[in-house]
């Protein structure tokens, strides 16, 4: 783990380069056979994003990357939280409604509003935590069905709470007050707009993850039951604890996806508010490996291509969905990636042992004469 | 950790798939339209940006009224125009991006076709007072702006119109509406239905169904979801069927005619935008003009006396009506005109929320 492996961190890196390259034939052939500008569609996806695009693209990075880091969590216990849509969504709700309130001034109304997002993003996981150690049901179908009963109970929840505007079409929570809305940091030279000031957000999310995983007994247990969970029982770990503990956290963490938005940009929780960013995080997530910094690598790209494809049905007259074919793609590819990486990786280490053993038997008997 | 890589990487991938699916546009020619020429008539030299919403050009129904719009402007006026749509889900930044781009793209004109794009436009707008930019179904505060056409329809007197022809023409005494996204909008399409179907004949049902709530947006193009909708509003008795779900729709007319019933269409003429095999189940369809109002603005635009402000496009003003193509409704017509100038001179007033 510690020590640096210069065979491993170079198979690391082969890859997602390799399953870039399988992304970009791929999607190719899908254009030429379609007949789309293949080299336009490039070079408008390619092209150096502007200052104004640069923040966008740092600004969904931001997101995803605490989308990632959510699923991430669960991923290294070999738990499935695909209910993080769900609970960042319903803590995104319940973060809007409270910061919407203005019981506290300022930025301590911005610190308290994390601290509830948390909390209901742990909570609405907790209940899949619960069905798991209790009843046996898997994460992975209790977490979809609770994304299902987010939404439900989010919508019937913002009917009732919603400020609706003379003349508007949209609903949303009462706007959070002006002293709490995070202006943004100008981080990018020469851009309009700036960077989410909770962009600090993300990095301390990103430091925790990797000393906590990385670096305490915690996140010792917690990879020891993923990597095997009778070997983990067997060395006194308590698994059901572990569970629990770990959705909760995984969740409240997703509770802080919605942040950066709430606090940056949309000032509410409402019928506009961005959707689908915890499957975003899953991929994300795989594509990082799971690495606090590989995720951030990852949730750049993912960005990166969603903010280069609005220009693409504008520019070189193909629909934007190109991306989602691109981003399906690298995904798949950089799971077979990894998996014959992993292969090669097992190849070369036996063949070490085996050159190793092979020299230690003829060595043996006359060690002074080999070196001679 | 390996299978468990294997298993989150198909998930992950089948929730891009159905986001796919979701919001996928029909290949339409999304380039800007054939090199410019001068611009008949005044001379005004326009080139519009067009950002439809979820479904885009191809969804037979709203943002194709929007297109035709359009396109007829491009035939009179001589405009130049360059197109795209809204991927489902997307955050507000990516939204104002879109007009951006138009804008950086040399645009004069900018229209965001759906409410969705409320906020953006009053954020573009302000930042680029030289363009001028028009929003369909929306005129808040969001929007609003010197440099802002608000369009709005009066659905809810449309709606009323059709909803008395479904009555008038239900045999079982039931009638059923689909929504595409349960929003504030496509209740009033649905306040106005109701409204009508119980004025033509007090004692019918009208049964409901919503395919999504938002902010998820995939109602408004989720054939399948529609089709599943309607099933069970005709296994359940309805032998009549509105939709207000925009792509939607298409899987309402299948399951019509696999019911051997009858649907009604919405903001377009679906009797002649709908896919040929399903045609002849459409009754009526509640037209909700967005291409005269894209027109107007255009033509007002080419004249350099541009519309700013909100516009109503109600029955009065030609705004909404229902469309009579198929001949499923000429027994009928005298009724619906009536109930038309009624709500014309005020004597009926049609409600906006159920």
């Amino acid at each position: 783990m510690s020590t640096f492996n210069p065979r491993k961190a170079l198979l690391g890196l082969a890859a997602p380069l390799l399953a870039l390259l399988v992304a970009f034939l791929v999607t190719s052939a899908i254009l030429l056979a379609l007949g789309d500008p293949v080299v336009e569609v490039w070079q408008t996806i390619l092209s150096w994003p502007r200052p104004r695009q640069l923040v966008q693209i740092v600004n969904g990075a931001t997101v995803y990357y605490l989308s990632a880091v959510a699923v991430a969590v669960g991923f290294r216990m070999n738990l499935f939280n695909i209910g993080v849509d769900g609970q960042y969504r319903v803590a995104a709700f319940a973060g809007a409604l409270f910061a919407g309130q203005a019981w506290f001034p300022g930025p301590l109304n911005v610190l308290l509003t994390l601290v509830v997002a948390m909390v209901a993003g742990g909570i609405w996981a907790g209940i899949a935590a619960y069905l798991k150690v209790k009843r046996g049901i898997s994460e992975v179908i209790s977490t979809i069905m609770l994304n299902a009963i987010a939404t439900g109970v989010v919508q019937w929840l913002l009917l009732k709470v919603a400020v609706k505007q003379p003349g508007s079409n949209t609903i949303s929570t009462p706007p959070i007050p002006e002293s709490s809305q995070l202006d943004g940091l100008a981080l990018i030279p020469g851009a309009s707009n700036k960077v989410y000031t909770l962009i600090i957000l993300a990095v301390v999310v990103g430091v925790a993850y990797w000393f906590f995983i990385g670096k305490t007994r915690f996140g010792f247990d917690l990879r020891a039951t993923g990597q095997s969970e009778t070997a983990a029982v067997a060395s006194g770990v308590k698994v059901p604890r572990m569970v629990v503990s770990t959705l909760v956290i995984s969740g409240a963490l997703a509770g802080l996806i919605g942040m950066p938005l709430l606090f940056g940009q949309d000032h509410s929780y409402g019928t506009t508010f961005q959707a689908g960013l915890g499957f975003a995080g899953i991929g994300i997530a795989l594509l990082g490996r799971n690495h606090p910094l590989g995720i951030a690598v990852a949730a750049l790209l993912w960005s990166f291509l969603d903010v280069q494809s609005n220009a693409l049905q504008i520019r070189a007259g193909v629909a934007s969905e190109v991306v989602f074919i691109i981003q399906g793609v690298i995904l798949f590819a950089v799971v077979i990636a990894y998996e014959l990486i992993r292969r090669a990786d097992v190849r070369l280490e036996q063949q070490r042992v085996a050159r190793e053993l092979a020299g230690t038997r003829s060595d043996a008997p006359s060690v002074e004469g080999a070196s001679a | 950790m390996r299978h468990a890589t294997k298993v989150a990487a198909v998930v992950a991938a089948a929730a891009l798939g159905l986001a796919a699916c979701g919001s996928s546009t029909p290949e339409t020619p999304a380039a800007s339209s054939a090199a410019g020429g001068t611009s008949a008539a005044t001379g005004k030299k326009i080139v519009v940006g067009v950002a439809y919403g979820v479904g885009g050009r191809g969804d037979q129904s709203f943002n194709a009224s929007a297109a035709a719009g359009l396109d007829k402007a491009k035939a009179d006026l001589g405009i130049e125009y360059k197109e795209a749509t809204q991927v489902n889900g997307e955050s507000e930044a990516a939204t104002e991006e879109r007009l951006q781009q138009f804008v950086d793209a040399g645009a004069t004109h900018v229209i965001g076709v759906g409410f969705a794009y409320a906020k953006a436009i009053g954020a573009v707008a302000k930042a680029n007072p030289d363009v001028k930019f028009a929003i369909i179904d929306d005129a808040s505060a969001d929007s609003a702006g010197p440099n802002v056409a608000q369009l709005t329809f009066a659905e809810e007197q449309g709606s009323f119109l059709v909803g008395a022809a479904a009555a008038l023409k239900s045999k079982t005494n039931q009638v059923g509406f689909v929504g595409g996204v349960a929003t504030d909008l496509i209740k009033k399409f649905e306040a106005g239905y109701i409204a009508g179907a119980k004025a033509a004949n007090p004692s019918v049902t009208v049964k409901s169904q919503y395919l999504s709530q938002p902010p998820d947006f995939s109602g408004f193009n989720d054939p399948a979801k529609g089709k599943t909708a309607a099933e069970g509003l005709y296994q359940g008795g309805a032998d009549v069927v509105y939709h207000a779900a925009g792509g939607s729709g298409s899987g309402v007319f299948t399951a019509a005619k696999a019911a051997g019933a009858l649907a009604i269409g919405v903001d377009s003429d679906q009797a002649l935008t709908a896919t040929p095999d399903v045609r002849d189940v459409i009754l009526t369809s509640m037209i909700k003009k967005v291409d005269v109002a894209v027109y107007d603005f255009l033509k007002s635009g080419s004249e350099g006396k541009d519309i700013t402000g909100n516009k109503v496009y109600d029955l009065k003003a030609g705004g909404v009506d229902y469309a009579t193509t198929g001949g499923k409704v000429d027994d009928i017509k005298t009724k619906l005109d009536d109930y038309k100038a009624k709500i014309i001179s005020g004597e009926i007033t049609v409600p906006t929320a159920p």
